[in-house]
């Protein structure tokens, strides 16, 4: 087996994995940067993020208020001192990427442009047109082809994290384009693989999102944190799932029901104005405006079509030269996906499995608990999220924290010891397996999409937008049933070239691995919070449920979940208050 | 009659084929699926070791383009329903490129292309960043933002007959990504790149053909850059000649 050797190891290539390497590039010139990922790095998801990047810009607006919003919008899940640090960084990352060439939109006057995003109380949400994660993610490739010391290793796909004597050393991955399996050996590994929206039958996620870095830290003996908090975007088209951008709601968008009524005003989010209001109706959290949507839709106020219940997202009062100049990605997708024109028809919507809150638990520096092991962007938990992402906060994390565990990568991986002979034969006993369990096995009956279907169906009716204790235990049964029955997985595809039937069965692997931690951690969170509404448990429960979930897997495939107390720094468990005028507790007393 | 529409694919596995050859498949015929879910419908239920690329499924990865009956079109945004009930589409992979297996093609030398036109932002100053932003208009904005929609799709590539006559050609989404920077003003390195490009293989290459621009998804003007391009160089060019060392400055001097 071929071996090479790095001092740092990127697994992903999207915004978090490219802010990432270039920090590390900085930090030390010296070091030899790998980026693995499974797609060319342009092709990464964070191409498709619509509406922005938040980060306190104007002199009306402060991080103390960035903040609060955050952790209200997150019903008091979110660490606070990683809040703490995030809106603190966030506006001078995002300077760097102006610096890098991303077009920001702009004033009259030259400086940039902030408009207006759901939970925020101010415009603090830079974009470039509703492209910004387009133009973020090419800005910063474009600029990390400058850095000599990043080497890139595209569509390789790992398959395991090396570790021994307690830390990390290294991947094993397979050359997609020969199908050569190797080991790629580092001091340091930095997971930045994105969410795994896939698991869902309707989301706005990638091909690509498959959970692989949150199944790969699991397996090798890390926690995952979090993983009941799955975000449901509000606006997604029906049959694609193609997101609408909450900057459409921002720009003056209304959500209505099948008789064109705002309905929000009936779920405690405000009074219809003309005009958005910051933090009311339209503006509303995510979580709150999909959960609204199912009690419509029970009240038998949506409109019926072939791929499910919608309401309504009326842009028509907006204009064409608004919709033109702001949102002119959201004409595009309407005309060419749903044949119709924003500008005079009314947009079909329904929530969309957008975003996971939970992910591989990191302190604030990315670091996980095992040596040398890194996270951040969606794979990661910070948490800075909690139990509800507010939109346009996610671009930011990418670049925050992606910066901050690149440099402490960094940092680590000088004085570390090279990888050791034990971890090469782990290398050779993967290659083993996957040759055994896959490219030369013979005689399985079960067809990937099958299983994949299965698997989507189940956690759908299972962990949706509302759960509760039978619906969770019947799709953990599933799960495990699937999870018996991939091991008698078929495979058409034996070729060593491009074997893309190959990939997608180790994705449905880690796709079951992270579908089995949702499931066990919302059958175990007995409360609702933010995204996990439990009918069962329908109130807030700060007594027990202050806290983390985290999730390991067992060496017998079970799962154990163990609690970890949320950093609250000044801003005490609250109300969550939206559509009317409220006093944030800005904390000038400590909490207990 | 259930309503059916055939996929002419090809198919090419180096390790047992010599050259491509089609292999024919019938797929359900809904209005709703572009070419890439009639794709994907075989690869999940009829034939697992069909090869290609996709991720996004809404135009801005830049993925999963193809030649679906000899133009070069992104599979995610052409839908079956504009071909008809019934109809017998060819897809292959995109032109000029070299073949890795089945639709799937090698875009090394493309990456390698791009990198070659120093895309990024190039200052002869860097201040530091609590100077703030570098000041843009909207109208400075404009003069450059078309040339930045580019999702690295590589179709013009395939449209381009330059390209197939002569590999080495720069090509049109790197050169209209080179103008994207020389054309943004909080850019300094138009002159670096010129010189990297105002070559044979660079800008000089282009016939003007103009089928980058047409074929482009995201309605950047390849041709149109390029064209600027070669009006700058030309400028540059004579006025090596004519002009002696330092004369722009003279001219620029004004006597009382």
């Amino acid at each position: 087996m071929e071996i090479r050797s790095h001092d740092i190891l990127l697994v992903g290539g999207g915004g978090a994995g490219l802010r990432a390497a270039i920090a590390a590039a900085e930090v030390n010139p010296k070091l030899s940067i790998a980026v693995v990922s499974k797609v060319y790095p342009m092709r990464s998801h964070t191409v498709s993020a619509e509406g922005g990047a938040a980060g306190v810009a104007k002199p009306d607006d402060s991080l103390d208020e960035h903040a609060y919003d955050t952790i209200s919008g997150g019903d008091w899940m979110c660490d606070q001192d990683a809040v703490e640090a995030f809106v603190k960084e966030a506006p001078q990352e995002l300077l760097r990427l102006e610096r890098w060439g991303c077009p920001w939109n702009r004033e009259p006057d030259g400086h940039i442009a902030v408009r207006a995003f759901g939970g925020m109380k101010k415009k603090r949400t830079w974009f470039a047109a509703d492209k910004t994660g387009f133009h973020m993610l090419h800005t910063l490739f474009q600029t990390s082809l400058k850095y000599q010391p990043i080497t890139r290793y595209d569509e390789w796909f790992v398959t395991k994290l090396l570790v021994d004597d307690g830390r990390v050393q290294g991947v094993v991955a397979i050359d997609v384009m020969s199908g050569k399996i190797q080991a790629i050996t580092a001091k340091a590994v930095i997971v930045c693989t994105g969410g795994c929206g896939r698991i869902f039958p309707f989301t706005t996620n990638a091909n690509i999102k498959n959970g692989d870095g949150m199944a790969l830290v699991q397996r090798a003996g890390t926690p995952l944190k979090d993983m009941e908090f799955l975000q449901y975007h509000p606006t997604g088209l029906p049959f694609t799932g193609i997101l609408i951008t909450e900057a459409a709601r921002a720009e003056g968008g209304y959500m209505i029901n099948k008789d064109g009524y705002r309905y929000l005003q009936d779920y405690n989010l405000g009074t219809p104005q003309a005009k958005p209001v910051l933090r009311s109706m339209e503006l509303g959290p995510r979580d709150r405006l999909s959960q609204a949507f199912v009690k419509e839709d029970q009240k038998g106020r949506t409109v019926k079509t072939e791929y499910g219940s919608v309401v309504h997202l009326d842009l028509r009062h907006l204009g064409e030269k608004l919709i033109n100049a702001k949102l002119p990605f959201v004409r595009e997708l309407c005309m060419k996906y749903e044949n119709i024109d924003p500008v005079n028809e009314l947009i079909p919507v329904r929530p969309v499995v957008h975003y996971m809150m939970g992910g591989v638990s990191t302190d604030i520096n990315g670091a996980t608990s095992l040596g040398g092991l890194f996270a951040a962007g969606e794979v990661a938990c910070v948490s800075i999220n909690g139990a509800n992402r507010l939109g346009s906060n996610s671009l930011t994390e990418c670049l925050v924290f992606g910066a901050r565990a690149g440099r402490a990568a960094a940092e680590f991986a000088v004085g570390q010891k090279m990888p050791n002979g034990r971890v090469l034969a782990q290398a050779t006993d993967e290659q083993k397996r996957l040759e055994q369990q896959y490219l030369h096995k013979s005689g399985g009956q079960e067809r990937i999409a099958t299983l994949r279907d299965e698997m989507q169906k189940a956690v759908e009716s299972g962990a949706g937008i509302y759960r509760e204790q039978s619906t969770l235990s019947q799709a953990g049964n599933k799960l495990r049933e699937l999870q018996e029955r991939y091991a008698n997985i078929s495979l058409d595809d034996h070729s060593q070239t491009f074997n893309t039937e190959l990939t997608s069965a180790l994705e449905l692997g880690y796709m079951l691995d992270v579908a089995q931690s949702i499931v066990e951690c919302a059958l175990h969170r007995t409360e609702s919070r933010g995204a996990h509404q439990r009918t069962d448990f329908p109130e807030r429960d700060d007594q027990r449920f202050l806290a983390h979930s985290l999730v390991r897997r067992n060496s017998d495939g079970s799962l154990k979940v163990d609690y970890l107390p949320v950093k609250i720094t000044r801003w005490p468990p609250g109300e969550r208050v939206y559509g009317q005028e409220e006093k944030p507790k800005d904390g000038i007393k400590q909490a207990g | 009659m259930a309503e059916k529409i055939v996929l002419e694919i090809a198919r090419y596995a180096p390790e047992k084929d010599e050259k491509p050859s089609f292999q024919s498949f019938e797929v359900p015929f809904r209005k709703e699926w572009v070419v890439l879910d009639a794709l994907n419908h075989i690869k999940d239920k009829v034939d697992g070791s069909l090869t290609y690329r996709w991720s996004c499924r809404m135009g801005v990865c830049g993925s999963c383009g193809m030649m679906v009956n000899g133009e070069p079109k992104l599979t995610c945004a052409t839908f079956l329903s504009s071909y008809g009930n019934g109809a017998t589409v060819r897809v292959e992979p995109l032109r000029y490129f070299p073949v890795i297996r089945d639709l799937v093609t090698a875009l090394s030398d493309f990456l390698v292309k791009l990198q070659s036109v120093k895309p990024w932002l190039i200052r002869k100053d860097e201040p530091p960043l609590s100077a703030g932003e570098f000041l843009q208009t909207p109208e400075q904005l404009d003069i450059y933002k078309q040339f930045s929609m580019c999702i690295n799709c590589t179709l013009c590539y395939a449209a381009c007959p330059v390209v197939g006559l002569e590999p080495t050609f720069v090509g049109p989404a790197a050169l209209a990504l080179a103008q994207r920077y020389n054309m943004d003003n909080r850019d300094q390195g138009a002159e670096e790149r010129l010189g990297l490009l105002a070559h044979p293989e660079g800008i000089w290459g282009c016939t003007f053909v103009g089928e980058c621009t047409r074929v482009c998804p995201k309605h950047v003007d390849p041709a149109g850059a390029i064209q600027q391009y070669k009006l700058k160089a030309a400028l540059e060019w004579v006025k090596g000649f004519i002009l002696p060392r330092g004369s722009e400055d003279q001219s620029k001097e004004v006597r009382p």
